[in-house]
């Protein structure tokens, strides 16, 4: 629970006395931060390796170590290999389709117009939403029975019968890959939005008068000095995507067939749907959570190598 | 109308006709060039504006459309409103837990990171910056891998089913976003104002509150309003810890009452269910538009 620091009185004129006093003050007001921090975050951590390491099913509690068993049984688990590489197929088509639809769309509406207001409030309004809710809304927008797509592609000539959105692995992908670029899209435009404005006029008109066309400036002067930008949005969106859950939980329940089960997915399916077991969820944890760091870690570094060039 | 409104036109003396001839057709070429070019530019802008809004729009008027297989099947109303008030707990219900959790996340998410914020821009102490890397550290970790522990951790504590024990845990997800901001809020208030006050003998917390926190109000309301879209609409937290019905929040019920009768889906209630959840998000983000786009500058540049 919060702490309070209560009022104190007037500082006394000794130098140390008066640093001293202002540490404990700076102690007393992060101390709220330092006991969510340590209680619901390190000790977590910390919890998460016992547990991986441990027999621990779900009822029943801690049995003990068993190392590396559930080490073995996750990676040998029969969904663990489809799962990765789906999630890996999934993280690239969202993410090249996210920042490449972002940068399009952020350079589209950069004109301050009121046209262009107008345009980046609707691109946006759906980033409002929770990913819950907007998968909630396309699982309607998708159903056979009431939703209008799949008239509106009949009546198109675009398809001979019902369409099934979320019948075949490909179409599920697909269809879950366009909520979610409908879902992000405004957000990943919004961040480009803001590097584009960082970069100065001058640069570009020089380049301008330098005789590049508009293509080559972008390729040329905008692309490079957008770098931070797009390395800051593709970290965001390969740890996100790698992360996914809430969309397909509720579009495809990894179905069907369990084509797409994303790696989370996995895990609460092994924790907490009929396998029940916590430790070997936990050694997945634990392997996602080092390949994140790993990925973080080398995305940085190519930025920052990046940079220096 | 009177032709001597115009610039240019053939009466016009010769000397000063020779530029303005030349330019005018220029200038109604480049004119109807422009709007030339940018017909397809309005026909993409717009179809583009349609993709984004259409699905919220059906949404909101699918919900009270007649649907066979909903509860609203002959004419418009709001039967499946109806459908959604009388579900399991009842909407009112889960709108409840929804709002006590969400408002428990703002306010535990608040305090945390203003004290916070305050004390990592205006104090030095041992551990600072420790502290300060921990907790932006929280950002690396995955959501799902710390859910499994503190599932653990808050049976453990007897936290478990409670909209606290909720709360507190999408206050730490909260943190590395909102203890950083604050920092940047307080970091760029003048020392002088908050000095002054001290030399006046207020004590560092009166400073703070008659002081600071006008001045980083809108940093406050970016915070706040982040805190409460990420609650209102947290999905996997609740599923995780929540087992008891009657505790879950919004979005849970609606995702559970999709499968309400033997496998039939009632649409038209999950779309009243989404227009519910999404209503309030979208009037926030609507009236606050301007915090959004502020929350995402200061992590755009300084991250």
């Amino acid at each position: 629970m919060p702490v309070t620091p209560s009022a104190s009185p007037p500082t006394r004129p000794a130098v140390v006395a008066v640093a001293r006093r202002r540490a404990l003050h700076g102690w007393a007001y992060a101390a709220p931060t330092a006991l969510l921090v340590v209680g619901l975050f390190v000790l977590p951590v910390l919890l998460v390796g016992q547990m991986s390491l441990s027999d621990w099913p779900l009822l029943a509690g801690n049995q003990g170590l068993n190392a590396p068993e559930n080490y073995v049984d996750a990676v040998t688990h029969r969904f663990f290999w489809d799962s990765v590489v789906f999630t890996l197929k999934y993280t690239l088509i969202a993410t090249v389709l996210l920042i490449g639809l972002g940068l399009g769309l952020a350079l589209l509406v950069q004109e301050s117009s009121r046209w262009s207001a107008v345009l980046r409030t609707s691109i946006l309004v759906p980033s409002a939403l929770g990913l819950a809710s907007a998968s909630l809304l396309f699982y309607a927008l998708y159903s056979p029975q009431v939703g209008p797509l799949s008239p509106l592609l009949q009546r198109l000539g675009l398809a001979d019968g019902p369409v099934s959105f979320l019948g075949t692995p490909d179409s599920a992908l697909w269809s879950t890959v366009f909520l979610v670029v409908w879902r992000f899209a405004g957000f990943y435009m919004l961040l480009l939005m803001v590097g584009l404005q960082g970069i100065p006029h001058e640069v570009i008109e020089a380049a301008r008068m330098d005789g590049a066309n508009r293509w080559q400036s972008f390729l040329h002067v905008t692309l490079p000095l957008l770098r931070p930008s797009l390395a800051l949005c593709t970290v965001l969106c390969v740890t996100g995507s790698l992360l996914a859950f809430d969309q397909f939980y509720i579009l495809t329940k990894g179905g069907p067939d369990n084509s797409t089960l994303t790696v989370v997915q996995l895990i609460y399916n092994v924790a907490f749907q009929g396998q029940n077991d916590l430790g070997i969820a936990a050694a997945l944890s634990i392997v996602v959570l080092v390949v994140l760091v790993v990925v973080n870690v080398a995305q940085m570094r190519a930025m920052r190598a990046g940079q220096e060039d | 109308m009177t032709t001597t409104a115009l610039p240019a036109g053939a009466a016009s003396p010769p000397g000063p006709t020779r530029p303005q001839a030349r330019r005018r057709p220029r200038a109604t070429r480049a004119r109807l060039a422009g709007i030339a070019l940018r017909t397809p530019y309005w026909v993409l802008t717009g179809g583009l504006a349609l993709v984004f809004v259409f699905p919220l729009i059906w949404a909101g008027v699918a919900s009270v459309a007649p649907q066979p297989g909903s509860s609203q099947v002959d004419g418009w109303g709001l039967g499946n409103y109806a459908t959604l008030m009388e579900y399991q707990a009842g909407l009112p219900q889960y709108l409840l837990n929804s709002t006590l959790v969400s408002t428990m996340t703002v306010l535990f998410t608040l305090v945390a990171s203003v004290l916070g914020g305050y004390a990592f821009s205006r104090f030095r102490f041992p551990g600072r910056n420790v502290l300060f890397l921990l907790t932006l550290a929280i950002l690396m970790v995955p959501y799902a891998t710390l859910l499994i522990p503190l599932y653990v951790m808050l049976n453990a504590i007897g936290l478990q089913n409670t909209l606290v024990g909720l709360a507190l845990v999408l206050t730490v997800f909260q943190l590395p976003f909102a203890t950083f901001m604050m920092r940047i809020s307080f970091d760029a208030v003048p020392r002088e104002l908050d000095e002054a006050a001290l030399v006046d003998g207020c004590s560092s917390f009166r400073a703070l509150r008659t002081v600071l926190l006008p001045a980083v109000k809108p940093g406050i309301i970016t915070v706040g309003l982040f805190a409460f879209l990420a609650a209102w609409n947290d999905f996997v937290a609740p599923l995780i810890l929540i087992s008891d019905s009657t505790k879950i929040p919004l979005p849970l019920a609606v995702a559970n009452l999709r499968a309400q009768v033997m496998g039939i889906v009632d649409y038209g209630a999950t779309e009243a269910g989404v227009v519910v959840m999404a209503l309030p998000c979208v009037v926030l983000f609507l009236l606050l538009q301007r915090h959004y786009v502020r929350g995402f500058m200061s992590g755009a540049l300084k991250g």
